[in-house]
């Protein structure tokens, strides 16, 4: 009889083969779930019109407008701190010093924070302390204005949930620029400022937007943190300003699911909706893959 | 009446210079005078603390973390460690090649433009300008004044290599410091770096690292031979090669050891 071990190396392929093909099935029947139970419902007419007679009808125009508003405000807001925090933590700090290691502690504790954690958190500081002191400061008292939910509170809270995921890919990529560049430019007798700007960023650029588009598809699919901080179950009007509510397709599909007048009835429109974001999802991860590889043979040409 | 005597000018001196990565002293108290317009070689085997030691002319090593320098260097007179010194104007003053060519990913033309344009330099003709008359010197504006646009990484080795020279000196630098730099270049483009430094030492006080006896004793005017950490001997290139003074210069010019 031969060895245990022999049986179990020749177990090794089969195992992992089988495991493999589980992960592709996975992805099959989701997707094919999703695309049976929406297809026929998604239209020209779903993705742009508003939702109609109690959400039972209609489309989901509001909600894709307030999921990329709130992407858009939520990288504008995270990914120019991200860039800069990860700028510190490669270029500027000491390695092993107790302040880098204290920010990448906090780095990786927020990054194990679960979302609600979050959203609670977007409502205790952002709607209450920073909304609550404009409003004392600004507001006539009767009529408030920044102390309850909005789209900015909202990607805030968003972008602070994304942080790490910038600060790691921007970090990554600076890392990635080789030293040699950086000591040519600094024997050239450029500053260190100079080298960052002329050097290390143009050639990490790839990264930063890399981790832009992943903290946004992130972003996109998280509903936590914007419960308490801005969405809303229904609006009639798209929002005029960074003080609006609005509504977002991740928290259209948890409602519609859970507090739907008649769940049987917008079955189509939930699965419809799901595709919509996991369509988004797919856009810009491709989007994100064609970017990089635009810029990168920009380089090599240049 | 002209006197035919040729004066030299001592451009770099160190006095006592010690350096210390860490606890562990990687150069002992080295003194040494580099003149003007002079092409000086440093050789020694491997871990001698030639490279070191030319980096600390630039403060190059700054860079380093738990780098520690003791001692003098000075350049025209004044000491570059002293601390009301600017080392982005040291920089410029004293340009630095390295043993692997480093040009930036941009193009030929961007890359000799950088540093003028990190000093603030804008007008495009007086640019064009120091670009062309960079690779001129650098011998390299032959090969490819037709595209200047072209992506440095392009170029070959050696290209690269005199590219970089050309970077250094579009800042219009008074010394040169050379790492080793044509350790990674095939013997005919080893020959142009050679032929290119015999010309600039016209205008340019050049140092240069090696660890091909040949090219300093090709290239070069003055030797300085490393050992350990320790200066051991410094003349004369003609005179170090044929006649040395000391046993340790003998055993590794002789191939002993090293």
């Amino acid at each position: 009889m031969k060895p245990l071990r022999f049986t179990l190396g020749k177990m090794v392929v089969p195992i992992s083969a089988f495991a493999s093909f589980g992960v592709i099935l996975i992805v099959i029947i989701v997707m094919g779930t999703i695309l049976a139970g929406g297809w026929s419902t998604l239209s020209w007419e779903f993705l742009t019109a508003t939702p109609s007679e109690g959400m039972t009808k209609g489309g989901i125009f509001p909600s894709i407008v307030g999921t990329v508003l709130l992407v858009l405000t939520m990288s504008i807001a995270g990914v120019p701190i991200g860039t800069i925090t990860a700028l510190y933590l490669s270029e500027y700090s000491t390695k092993g010093s107790y302040l880098s290691r204290g920010i990448r502690f906090a780095v990786n504790t927020l990054a194990g924070v679960p979302a609600i954690v979050f959203g609670l958190f977007g409502l205790g500081f952002f709607v209450q302390f920073v909304g609550g002191g404009l409003d004392s400061i600004f507001a006539d008292g009767i009529q408030v204005k920044w102390s309850q939910p909005n789209i900015l509170w909202a990607s805030l809270t968003m972008a602070i949930l994304t942080l790490p995921v910038v600060i790691v890919s921007v970090e990554e990529a600076i890392k990635a620029v080789p030293q040699e560049l950086r000591a040519a430019s600094l024997a050239l007798g450029a500053t260190q400022w100079q080298t960052i700007w002329k050097v290390v960023l143009p050639n990490s650029l790839t990264g930063i937007l890399t981790g832009a588009i992943l903290a946004v598809s992130r972003g996109a699919g998280e509903v936590a943190p914007i419960l308490f901080t801005g969405a809303a179950y229904f609006l009639p009007e798209l929002p005029s300003g960074l003080s609006d509510q609005f509504m977002e397709l991740g928290y259209h599909i948890y409602i519609m699911s859970t507090q739907s007048t008649n769940v049987e009835a917008t079955e189509g429109i939930q699965y419809a909706t799901t595709l919509v974001l996991l369509l988004l999802t797919f856009v810009l991860n491709f989007s994100a893959i064609f970017v990089r590889s635009r810029l990168r043979s920009r380089v090599t040409r240049a | 009446m002209m006197t035919l005597t040729v004066k030299m000018t001592t451009k770099v001196a160190t006095h006592g210079l010690n350096l210390f990565y860490g606890e562990k002293q990687a150069l002992h108290s080295i003194s040494l005078d580099i003149p003007a317009h002079r092409v000086t070689a440093f050789i020694g085997p491997s871990g001698c603390g030639k490279s070191t030691f030319l980096r600390s002319l630039n403060r190059m090593n700054d860079l380093i973390q738990n780098v520690r320098t003791e001692g003098q260097v000075l350049l025209d007179g004044m000491n570059i460690y002293a601390d009301d010194i600017d080392v982005v104007e040291l920089r410029k003053r004293v340009g630095m090649i390295f043993q692997k060519s480093n040009p930036f990913p941009k193009s030929i033309y961007e890359n000799v433009a950088y540093g003028p344009k990190i000093n603030g330099m804008q007008n495009r003709a007086a640019l064009d300008e120091i670009v062309e008359t960079s690779l001129r010197r650098a011998a390299l504006w032959d090969e490819v004044k037709d595209e200047l646009k072209k992506s440095a990484l392009s170029l070959s080795g050696g290209q690269q290599q005199r590219l970089c020279i050309a970077r250094a000196l579009a800042v219009n630098p008074d010394v040169l410091l050379m790492d080793e730099p044509a350790s990674a270049l095939d013997p005919i483009a080893t020959g142009k770096i050679e032929e290119l430094i015999f010309e600039l030492k016209d205008k340019y006080t050049i140092v240069i690292v090696t660890h091909n006896m040949q090219q300093a004793a090709r290239v070069s005017d003055l030797t300085a031979f490393f050992y350990l950490g320790e200066l051991i001997e410094f003349g004369k290139t003609k005179s170090l090669f044929t006649t040395p003074e000391k046993k340790q210069t003998e055993d590794y010019i002789t191939g002993r050891f090293g």
